[in-house]
C-alpha cells in the first residue's frame, strides 16, 4: 500500500455572488455577530449548490461543497468536468491561493502549482534571470535553481537566448521556459491546470514526457486539469469528476471516469427551449425529433436504418426568410463526423411567420455502432440566427446484415460502406 | 493504518489561521526570493530612460532646489544656521525613504493580484523586497548628502555639527521602515476591498509631510505650543530631528521621543501583520 501524501477532507469553498463591496458591511457584521455567538454563518446555510444554468436564488453559491478524497504517492490524478464545475477552484485551494470555507487540506512535501505558466516572469529581464526568477517564486533556491539550470535551459530550448530580455521572446518560447522551470522544481505534489494548451505539438510531448516521467521515475504526484480527455487519458491514473462544485464519479482507473464523462455530458434528453444558444434569434429551432423509417420517435438505430430529422422552426417576422438549415454530427467524444445542409442538396428552405416544419432524411445511415450528438444551426441572410449544441443524440447498432460475429477494428470505426467482393 | 495526528503533514490548510502568525521559518525559506525580488525591482525599474539609476539622484536634487527657492528664499523659513541645501536633502531623502516604503508596500495586493492569485509563497516577501529596494535607493541618495555634508565640512566648518550618535543611522532606518511597512500593510489590506483608501494614500502622503520637520526645524514651533505638540504626535517628527542632529548638528535627540516612536512603530508593524495575514488567505476573492 503506498502512502497517502495528499489528504482533502470535507473542503467546502463559498463564493458570494455579484458585486463583491456593495453592501458588505451589513453581511459583514452580521457574519461576525453570528461568529462571536458560536453560531453558523447566517448566510453559509442558504448558499446553493452551483448550478450555473439555473437562476440563483441566494447571495451565496458554494463553488465546493464537500469534497473528500485521497492522493498517493507517485499517482496521477485527472479532474475533469464542464466549466463551472470547481476545478480550478479546487486547484486554488490546494495550491493555497485562497483558504476554504470549510474543510482541510493536508499534503506531504512541498506543492507547487503550475496553474498558468510564466506566473512573475518579467518581460524586461533576460532569460537567465527569469530562470532564477520564476523558480525561487516556486520556492526554490538559489542554490537548487543553480543546480539544474542547464538542464531547465536544455529543455526549454532556448540556449541561445539566456541573455535576451524575454520581452523579445515569442509566447510559446516564454511558456516553454516557464514550464521548464517549474518542471524541475521536484516537487513531491505538482499541479498543472489546463498548461499544455500552449505550445506546439512537439513541445506538448515533451512536457507530458516529462509530466510522466516526474511521476513515474521519480514517485511524484501529480494533479492535472485538462479539458483535452486526450492528454488526460494518456497521463492519468486515476480520476475524479466534478459537477457543480460536487464529487460526480471518482475511479482509480481513469477511463472509467473519462466515459461515464462523457456519457452524462452528452446522452440526456434535453428540452430544446433550455439550451444555451448563440445567434441573432431571427428564428429559432423550437423542436427536434429523430424518427424512424416507420414515423415512430426514435433514439436507436441499426447501420443501414433510414432515419428522419423532424424540426419545428419559429419566426415572429412578417417577412419570409430563406434559410439554410445545418445539422452537424459528431462522435460522444467531440469528434466531428459529418455535416448536413439543405444547401448541399440544392432544397431552398423558407420560414414564414410562426412555426415551420422541416424534415431531413438519412436513406441507408452509414454510421457504425456507438454514441452520436446531433448540433443544429439555422442562418439566413449569411447571418447565424440559432445554434444550439447537443440538442439530442442517438446510438448505433449492429445491422442485421453484418456478419455476427465480425468485429471492427477500434481505430477504423468510421463508416459503414455498401461495398462488394468477387473473385476468381 | 488511518493516523489522524497532524505531525505527519508538512501542510495543513485550515479555514483560518491564529491571529498571529508569522510563519517565520517559511519566510527565511523563501529569503532568496526576497533578494530576487529586490534585484528585479533595482535591475528593471530604469529600464529603457536614458538616465537610468541617475534619477535617483535627480530625485531629491531637484526637490531640495525648489525647496531652497520656495521655503529658503521666498518663504523665508529658518534652518537655523544650516546651510539651507544640506538642511533640505537630509529631510528630503530620510522622508523620501518612508514615502517610498509606505506607497509600495500598500499596493501590494493591488498590484500583485495576478501572480498571488497563480502561485503561492508568503505574501509577506513581497512588501519586504519593496522595503529593501527602498532602502537601496535611499542608500545612494544618502551617499549623495554625505558628498554634500563633507563639502560643507571644508567650507563652512562652523556650520556644521554632525555628532557621534551617526551610529544611530540603522535605528532610524528600521523605525522609518517599520512605519513604511506597518502603515503600507494596514493599508493595502484594507484597499483590497475599498478602493477609495488609493486616492487617500496618494495625497495623504503629500499632507503628511507638511506634519513632519522637513521644511522647517521643530524648534521654530514654541515649546508647549498646540503646534508643536501636535508635530510631536508625530512618531517621524522625532526620526527625522534626531537624523538631523546626527549629521548637521541642528534639531534635537529626544530619547523619550524616540520611545514614543519605536512604540507606535511596534504597534503599527503587529496591526499590520496581523490584519495582512487575515486578508491574504481570501483576498482573491475580494480583490
Amino acid at each position: 500500500m503506498r502512502e497517502t501524501v495528499l489528504k482533502i477532507e470535507n473542503l467546502s469553498k463559498l463564493y458570494r455572488l455579484g458585486e463583491v463591496g456593495t453592501g458588505t458591511i451589513s453581511h459583514d457584521l452580521n457574519r461576525w455577530f453570528a461568529k462571536v455567538r458560536g453560531k453558523e454563518d447566517p448566510f453559509a446555510k442558504v448558499g446553493q449548490v452551483n448550478n450555473r444554468s439555473k437562476k440563483a436564488i441566494s447571495d451565496y453559491v458554494w463553488a465546493l461543497k464537500d469534497i473528500g478524497f485521497e492522493v498517493k504517492k507517485g499517482e496521477v490524478l485527472g479532474i475533469i468536468g464542464k466549466n463551472g464545475a470547481g476545478k480550478s477552484t479546487l486547484l486554488k485551494l490546494i495550491s493555497q491561493i485562497t483558504a476554504p470555507t470549510t474543510g482541510f487540506i493536508k499534503a506531504k512535501g512541498r506543492v507547487a502549482s503550475l496553474l498558468e505558466v510564466g506566473t512573475g516572469m518579467h518581460p524586461e529581464m533576460t532569460a537567465k534571470e527569469n530562470i532564477y526568477l520564476n523558480g525561487a517564486i516556486l520556492g526554490m533556491t538559489k542554490k537548487e535553481i543553480r543546480a539544474k539550470f542547464d538542464e531547465i535551459l536544455d529543455f526549454a530550448g532556448c540556449k541561445m537566448y539566456v541573455n535576451t530580455p524575454i520581452k523579445r521572446f515569442s509566447s510559446g518560447m516564454t511558456v516553454r521556459l516557464a514550464f521548464a522551470v517549474a518542471a524541475f522544481l521536484d516537487p513531491e505534489i505538482l499541479i498543472v491546470d489546463e498548461v499544455l494548451a500552449v505550445g506546439d505539438a512537439d513541445f506538448q510531448k515533451k512536457a507530458i514526457g516529462k509530466m510522466k516521467e516526474v511521476s513515474e521515475g521519480a514517485g511524484r504526484t501529480v494533479i492535472f486539469v485538462s479539458h483535452n480527455m486526450g492528454s488526460v487519458k494518456d497521463l492519468c491514473t486515476s480520476g475524479i469528476l466534478l459537477d457543480n462544485g460536487q464529487i460526480d464519479f471518482a475511479s482509480n482507473n481513469i477511463e472509467e471516469v473519462i466515459d461515464y464523462y462523457l456519457s452524462s455530458n452528452v446522452l440526456v434528453d434535453r428540452n430544446i427551449n433550455d439550451i444555451d444558444r448563440k445567434g441573432n434569434g431571427k428564428i429559432v429551432f423550437s423542436r427536434c425529433e429523430l424518427l424512424d423509417a416507420s414515423g415512430k420517435k426514435m433514439k436507436k438505430f441499426h447501420t443501414g436504418d433510414r432515419m428522419t430529422f423532424e424540426f419545428d422552426l419559429e419566426q415572429k417576422s412578417t417577412d419570409q426568410l430563406d434559410a439554410e438549415i445545418i445539422i452537424g454530427i459528431r462522435r460522444k467524444d467531440d469528434s466531428p463526423v459529418c455535416f448536413l445542409s439543405n444547401n448541399y442538396t440544392g432544397v431552398e428552405v423558407k420560414i414564414s411567420e410562426g412555426v415551420n416544419s422541416v424534415r431531413c432524411v438519412i436513406n441507408n445511415m452509414p454510421f457504425t455502432e456507438g454514441d452520436y450528438i446531433v448540433n443544429l444551426m439555422v442562418k439566413s441572410q449569411n447571418q447565424i440566427c440559432d445554434w444550439v449544441q447537443d440538442v439530442t443524440y442517438f446510438q448505433m447498432e449492429r445491422a442485421s446484415f453484418i456478419y455476427e460475429n465480425y468485429v471492427y477494428p477500434e481505430n477504423y470505426k468510421g463508416f459503414y460502406i455498401e461495398h462488394e467482393w468477387t473473385s476468381k | 493504518m488511518e493516523n489522524t495526528n497532524d505531525n505527519q503533514w508538512d501542510l495543513v490548510v485550515k479555514p483560518t489561521s491564529s491571529w498571529f502568525n508569522l510563519k517565520l521559518s517559511e519566510l527565511m525559506r523563501y529569503k532568496d526570493l526576497l533578494f530576487m525580488f529586490v534585484r528585479r525591482d533595482v535591475v528593471t525599474i530604469y529600464k529603457q530612460t536614458i538616465l537610468g539609476p541617475l534619477w535617483i539622484l535627480i530625485q531629491p536634487i531637484f526637490t531640495t532646489v525648489m525647496y531652497v527657492f520656495v521655503f529658503g528664499n521666498v518663504a523665508n523659513l529658518p534652518t537655523e544656521g544650516i546651510p539651507k541645501p544640506l538642511f533640505y536633502l537630509s529631510g528630503v531623502i530620510l522622508w523620501g525613504y518612508f514615502s517610498e516604503a509606505f506607497s509600495k508596500t500598500s499596493s501590494t495586493f493591488s498590484e500583485n493580484a495576478a501572480i498571488f492569485g497563480k502561485v503561492y509563497f508568503p505574501r509577506l516577501i513581497m512588501p519586504l523586497s519593496k522595503i529593501f529596494s527602498a532602502l537601496i535607493k535611499f542608500g545612494i541618495q544618502f551617499a549623495l548628502f554625505l558628498g554634500l555634508l563633507v563639502y560643507y565640512l571644508i567650507t563652512e566648518p562652523e556650520n556644521i555639527n554632525a555628532g557621534f550618535t551617526m551610529i544611530l543611522l540603522p535605528l532610524f532606518l528600521v523605525l522609518m521602515a517599520g512605519l513604511g511597512l506597518g502603515f503600507g500593510l494596514i493599508f493595502s489590506s484594507l484597499t483590497t476591498k475599498y478602493r477609495d483608501l488609493k486616492f487617500l494614500i496618494q495625497f495623504g502622503v503629500q499632507l503628511l509631510m507638511y506634519a513632519t520637520p522637513i521644511i522647517y526645524p521643530l524648534s521654530m514651533m514654541e515649546q508647549g505650543s498646540a503646534t508643536r505638540f501636535v508635530l510631536e504626535l508625530n512618531p517621524i517628527s522625532h526620526i527625522i530631528e534626531a537624523f538631523k542632529y546626527a549629521f548637521v548638528g541642528n534639531g534635537s535627540l529626544s530619547a523619550g521621543g524616540l520611545v514614543y516612536s519605536g512604540i507606535f512603530t511596534l504597534v503599527i508593524l503587529l496591526t499590520g501583520i496581523v490584519i495582512f495575514n487575515r486578508t491574504e488567505k481570501t483576498f482573491m476573492d475580494t480583490v
